[in-house]
């Protein structure tokens, strides 16, 4: 399936989590943020956040700034 | 007095540094990190960003010992409270930490604050616990309403943003440390250390600045240069200025002069 990641389409497995989608990247959870469809998803809940085709997500972190 | 026994709290937080700094600019990440030690301080500002999806490039938190620091999550970018209030519940998210500066932006060009949507966002903020630090316009009355809202401190500008113009109203700032009883910071606008010292001098709890340190010519130089200046302005500030007099006062005795 395919769902909208930071803008950009990805394709990811049929019945992936939040947690397979960052594992699939290699992005470390500890630092960043998800948004799925505007809304946080909370650390917790990265493996149990299925998602489905089409979703928005976002996933953001710290970078300089003032 | 001493450094150590005058702390400035922020949201129940002790700190000892009232020079904060922002993390953007920067030649390199090692820069950041040599300019934030010299510096001294201990809130340094970060922005939220989406993630960089080729990971073989660093981050900036490779280089920040966040035992260290306290980060503050900016909303730089922001120009409705809808946009603020999410990025700060990402920020949050992000940082497991409820400190925010707040900033929503009017205009491009001048990077002033849309004090309206300001207000807006900082009410919603506030009543989810956050720790909310706005950077507003040197308006005595946008910062009382922030106050009455709960922010935990007041930013005014002292000039735009990466102007490097300096305290361009202190008078509006000697108002506003008056009428406030928050912690009130100087956000923006200061261009050299005597400008730190200036709005240290007026009693301001503290100065937040990014580019007068990132943009100088030796950053690192500079860091310690302002980290100086804030400390010798508010022991300064402290101490108590004397008068000023139009007409000389003499420093040497009168008496005893030889004839």
């Amino acid at each position: 399936m395919k769902i909208i990641l930071n803008g950009e389409s990805l394709e990811t497995v049929e019945g992936a989590s939040v947690e397979t989608v960052l594992k699939q990247l290699g992005i470390s959870r500890e630092r960043v943020a998800v948004e799925l469809n505007t809304d946080i998803v909370p650390k917790a809940d990265y493996e149990k956040q299925l998602l489905s085709d089409g979703d928005k997500i976002e996933i953001v972190h710290f970078v300089g700034g003032g | 007095m001493t450094q150590t026994s005058d702390k400035l709290i922020i949201g129940g937080r002790e700190f000892t540094s009232r020079l904060m700094v922002g993390t953007g600019k920067y030649a390199s990440f090692e820069q950041t990190a040599q300019a934030l030690e010299m510096s001294g301080a201990e809130i340094i500002t970060v922005a939220v960003r989406r993630v960089n999806l080729d990971r073989s490039k660093e981050s900036l938190l490779d280089y920040i010992d966040l035992k260290k620091y306290t980060l503050l999550p900016n909303t730089a970018g922001c120009y409705t409270a809808d946009d603020a209030v999410r990025t700060c519940r990402l920020a949050r998210e992000a940082g497991m930490s409820d400190f925010v500066k707040l900033e929503v932006l009017g205009d491009e060009k001048t990077l002033f604050p849309d004090n309206e949507e300001l207000l807006k966002a900082a009410k919603i903020l506030v009543a989810e616990g956050f720790t909310v630090l706005p950077y507003c316009s040197d308006d005595v009355i946008v910062c009382k309403k922030l106050e009455d809202l709960g922010c935990a401190a007041v930013m005014p500008l002292g000039a735009p943003i990466g102007s490097g113009l300096g305290i361009r109203n202190p008078y509006n700032i000697r108002i506003i440390l008056e009428n406030v009883s928050v912690p009130v910071i100087v956000d923006a606008g200061v261009g050299s250390a005597s400008d730190a010292a200036i709005a240290m001098e007026l009693g301001c709890a503290g100065v937040l600045m990014n580019t007068a340190i990132a943009g100088a010519q030796d950053p690192i130089a500079m860091a310690e240069a302002m980290k100086l200046a804030v400390i010798a302005g508010r022991l300064s500030f402290k101490a108590g200025r004397i008068p000023r007099k139009l007409y000389a006062n003499a420093s040497s005795p009168l008496d005893g002069l030889i004839n």
